[in-house]
């Protein structure tokens, strides 16, 4: 008898695992587009200012959020959501203005603004009687 | 959904099975609707600790009532926040009104229940009833 292995062995670097122990949770996102900006409207519970790292880099806007621990119990006696750190990248095809991005956080809801450059903005133009 | 009918047991036993083989650990389930808003329970010795994720929320629009010693009922009114005109792209949030009642697993004094909301995150601690708390056994050597 031959000892086969099961299961073909493969080199660790053809799966990215995160470096870190905890999992990272993909929060809920609303996108609206208005003439002058794209608005995005992410739900993360836990999350203040600081805990906070938003970047915009190649068209890709990356959202990451670390959130501590809040548990105080080793046994809950009812979980129905996971604690973690937040992270999720939306690509971004408009022209985006990247020095006017702005983002603020109120109850754990976050506000991304993305206003859009000058030359993809719609333009009326005026029409006149003659 | 849990079948109540006895042959049932045999299917309730393969959901439980596929529950723990595709779903996610989060608690979120393939078959039961989940319920809003999602809560973590836990207590120590003196008090029970029910948090619930609901951001976005102000504090008037946000109701707690403990109808007996054993029950908690969380309800609100999760309202959209104005937003510019414009094309939606994506909606993910829902909002909406929401009503959710807990059983609780001990008694609690309503009285000396107290509760906050930080970053979206409601927290409400529940101070249990005398008889609730564990009481200490001494062991003595004969």
């Amino acid at each position: 008898m031959t000892n086969k292995p099961l299961t073909k062995p493969h080199p660790a670097q053809m799966e990215a695992e995160p470096t870190s122990q905890s999992p990272a949770y993909q929060p809920r996102f609303d996108i609206v587009e208005s003439d002058n900006e794209l608005t995005l409207y992410g739900d993360m519970p836990g999350v203040e200012e600081k805990d906070l790292d938003v970047r915009y880099e190649n068209e890709q806007l990356m959202i990451h959020a670390k959130v501590p621990s809040r548990k105080e119990a080793e046994t809950m006696l009812c979980e129905e959501y996971g604690v973690g750190d937040y992270q999720r990248t939306f690509m971004i095809g408009e022209s985006i203005d990247p020095a006017k991005i702005n983002a603020e956080i109120h109850n754990g809801v976050l506000v991304v603004h993305l206003p859009k450059t000058e030359a993809v903005k719609p333009k009326r133009i005026q029409v006149k009687a003659v | 959904m849990r079948f109540n009918i006895p042959w049932a047991n045999e299917i309730n036993r393969m959901q439980d099975e596929m529950e723990r083989l595709f779903g996610d650990r989060s608690g979120e389930s393939m078959f039961r609707p989940r319920a809003y808003p999602p809560v973590n329970i836990w207590e120590d010795e003196d008090n029970l600790y029910v948090e619930s994720e609901i951001p976005g929320m102000e504090l008037e629009e946000m109701e707690l009532l403990s109808n007996d010693e054993n029950s908690l009922t969380i309800q609100g009114e999760r309202k959209q926040p104005p937003r510019a005109e414009g094309s939606t792209h994506r909606q993910e949030r829902s909002f909406g009104r929401f009503s959710r009642s807990i059983q609780l697993p001990s008694s609690i004094n309503a009285e000396k229940t107290t509760a906050q909301y930080k970053a979206g995150v409601l927290k409400i601690t529940l101070a249990k009833k005398e008889e609730a708390k564990p009481r200490h056994i001494s062991v003595t050597a004969g």
